[in-house]
């Protein structure tokens, strides 16, 4: 008996049902995420300048060895490290300590739970402008507030010193709610009895966090921690608004930088080598941290 | 459990009430210094006043002065109604699109499979912020800069919500399909008419989600969307608060309208909006 061509069998009519329902989505990905990835890496073996567009010249690594030299992509790379470096244990331990707070027995726990997570309501947007007005040296909040218990006015968002701080220091605000919540649901498939266990033992306040509450949370904290290292990574909104990357640079971010070099300047082809190096960069934090989490299971 | 002392408890309620001043301050000052004039906004900073709304004898004209200064001053209405565009049309073609590739990957046999899931998968790591130039120029050549068109499509295929879906109808049971399919349904039948209407919950997580993510979104329409027209509400609040003379009772105002609808959602749809985002973390 001549077999049925596959097509027509269950099994090919299936197939072809699985397609027709994957079909949608395969090409939009393919058209504009999978082909941008792959021009972003032609685009930054050209001097692809956006006004001629004609005349892409192939340039080999030239941006590469640019990029070496390019001061202002050395101190936007350095910014963005220490955004990331001290806003990730920071928000972090913030968002476990409210969780902690939070997860106890008490009177108007819905509202605390609320008020916290409150920041996540508001866009990142909207958020840096309110924080702008705060840190205004002259008459903002915050100086007032300083002024009331008789420290001196700080420039805040005007120095060099303290912009990227203070941007810190609203990130961390602004995260932490979310962050916090998650816990939270780490926090309750904790199982009681551990807890008890310990209390049998003798274990006091501070022997139960350590031995019962950390080790409970060791996912979900390496789950935020990575999340949230990748995010502070693509730091971009709050300087763009807050300081236009400034003062003296002090605030450029990786991709504020490549954006300026792509839309202001209009070089394409040298910012698509940066979008590159950048997307290793957080393609190996993902992968070093993947790989500290499998030696930690290990 | 030990009752706590006099002392613990005073502490522990001061604590926490302390952090919600500080969490809170921002969003209450926002909405009620959207009702001030800028003396009152300056007078009421640091003392109580800055959470309560301004008295009613303060109030010159109507408490809605502002809004109706910021409305004259920029185009907030075609702002407003840009980004529930963008956002509504991002999310209607998204459900079904993302919906119906989750369905595919989780129900149905067919030949590389696995590779098309470890590839939507692997899509994941690629930051949009390292793709949005090419993207750029692309949506540049297709001719569809300031259009809806290039602020939507683009943004239509969303591998982490094809994720969600799929994991979500594994763990649907597959008898009523298959009863459905004996009753001689097709494939699209059976998905729109059965499935969909039974796992509503993950269509509005993941519509709660593409909403949050989009309505705050800000580097792509920043690009896409550069006329006046086509700019969407925080690309607009960020031109808003750099037209000279500055005027923060209605820069406030701007705010609290942009901050509106994410409030709508947080409480009214509280247990999704939570669920929706820690979805994120707890399923990974």
């Amino acid at each position: 008996m001549a077999r049925k061509p596959y097509l027509k069998t269950q099994e090919g009519k299936e197939a072809i049902t699985g397609y027709l329902f994957l079909l949608p989505a395969l090409i939009l990905l393919s058209i504009f995420l999978l082909y941008p990835m792959g021009t972003a890496f032609y685009y930054s073996l050209t001097d692809f300048y956006i006004l001629r567009p004609d005349e892409k010249n192939f340039v080999g690594l030239e941006n590469f060895s640019m990029i070496l030299g390019d001061a202002a992509f050395r101190q936007a790379f350095v910014n963005t490290m220490y955004f990331t470096v001290l806003v990730v244990p920071i928000q972090l331990g913030v968002a476990l300590g409210l969780a902690l707070l939070v997860n106890k027995k008490l009177k108007f726990k819905v509202f605390f739970r609320t008020a916290y997570f409150s920041p996540v309501v508001m866009s990142l947007v909207v958020v840096s402008i309110l924080w702008t007005f705060m840190y205004n040296p002259n008459e903002g909040l915050f100086n007032e507030i300083l002024a009331s218990l008789g420290i001196p006015e700080q420039p805040f968002l005007s120095s060099p010193d303290q912009a990227m701080n203070s941007i810190i220091v609203m990130s961390v605000w602004q995260g932490a709610g979310f962050q916090m919540m998650i816990f939270l649901a780490g926090l309750q498939n904790i199982p009681g009895h551990l807890y008890e266990a310990a209390e049998i033992d003798g274990a006091n306040l501070f022997q139960k966090f350590l031995h019962v509450t950390l080790p409970g949370l060791k996912n979900i904290s390496l789950f935020i921690f990575i999340t949230i290292t990748i995010a502070a990574f693509k730091l971009l909104v709050q300087p763009m608004i807050m300081t236009q990357g400034g003062p003296l640079g002090s605030t450029k971010s990786l991709v504020y930088h490549i954006y300026e070099v792509g839309f202001n300047y209009r070089d394409v082809g040298y910012a698509s080598s940066m979008a590159v190096v950048f997307t290793v960069m957080v393609l190996i934090i993902t992968i070093v941290q993947r790989f500290l989490i499998k030696e930690e299971e290990g | 459990m030990k009752k706590r002392s006099v002392t613990q408890r005073v502490i522990l309620y001061g604590v926490l009430s302390v952090l919600a001043v500080i969490f809170l301050f921002p969003l209450v000052w926002m909405i009620m210094s959207s009702m001030k004039d800028e003396y009152q906004i300056f007078r009421d900073m640091t003392s109580l006043k800055a959470f309560l709304p301004p008295m009613p004898n303060e109030i010159d004209g109507s408490y809605f002065q502002n809004y109706l200064l910021a409305f004259e001053r920029v185009n907030l209405l075609r702002y407003i109604m840009n980004s529930l565009i963008y956002t509504i049309g991002i999310i209607i073609f998204g459900l079904v699109v993302n919906s119906m590739a989750g369905y595919a990957l989780a129900r149905f046999k067919f030949p590389l499979r696995n590779f098309w899931l470890a590839v939507i998968i692997a899509t994941l790591i690629i930051p949009p912020e390292s793709i949005f130039l090419p993207l750029y120029v692309l949506v540049f050549n297709l001719g569809w800069v300031n259009t809806y068109t290039g602020l939507i499509v683009p943004f239509i295929a969303n591998a982490f919500a094809i994720f969600l879906f799929r994991q979500f109808f594994l763990d649907f049971p597959k008898e009523l399909e298959e009863a459905a399919k004996i009753d001689g349904c097709s494939q699209l039948g059976i998905f729109f008419k059965i499935v969909v209407p039974l796992t509503k919950p993950v269509f509005a997580t993941v519509a709660i989600v593409l909403f949050i993510n989009h309505w705050n979104d800000f580097l792509w329409p920043l690009v896409v969307a550069n006329d006046d027209s086509m700019r969407t509400i925080q690309i607009g609040l960020q031109y808003f608060m750099n037209q000279p003379p500055i005027q923060w009772g209605q820069v406030m105002a701007a705010l609290t309208i942009a901050t509106i609808p994410m409030l709508i959602i947080f409480i009214f749809l509280q247990r999704y909006f939570v669920e929706g985002l820690t979805h994120t973390g707890s399923k990974n």
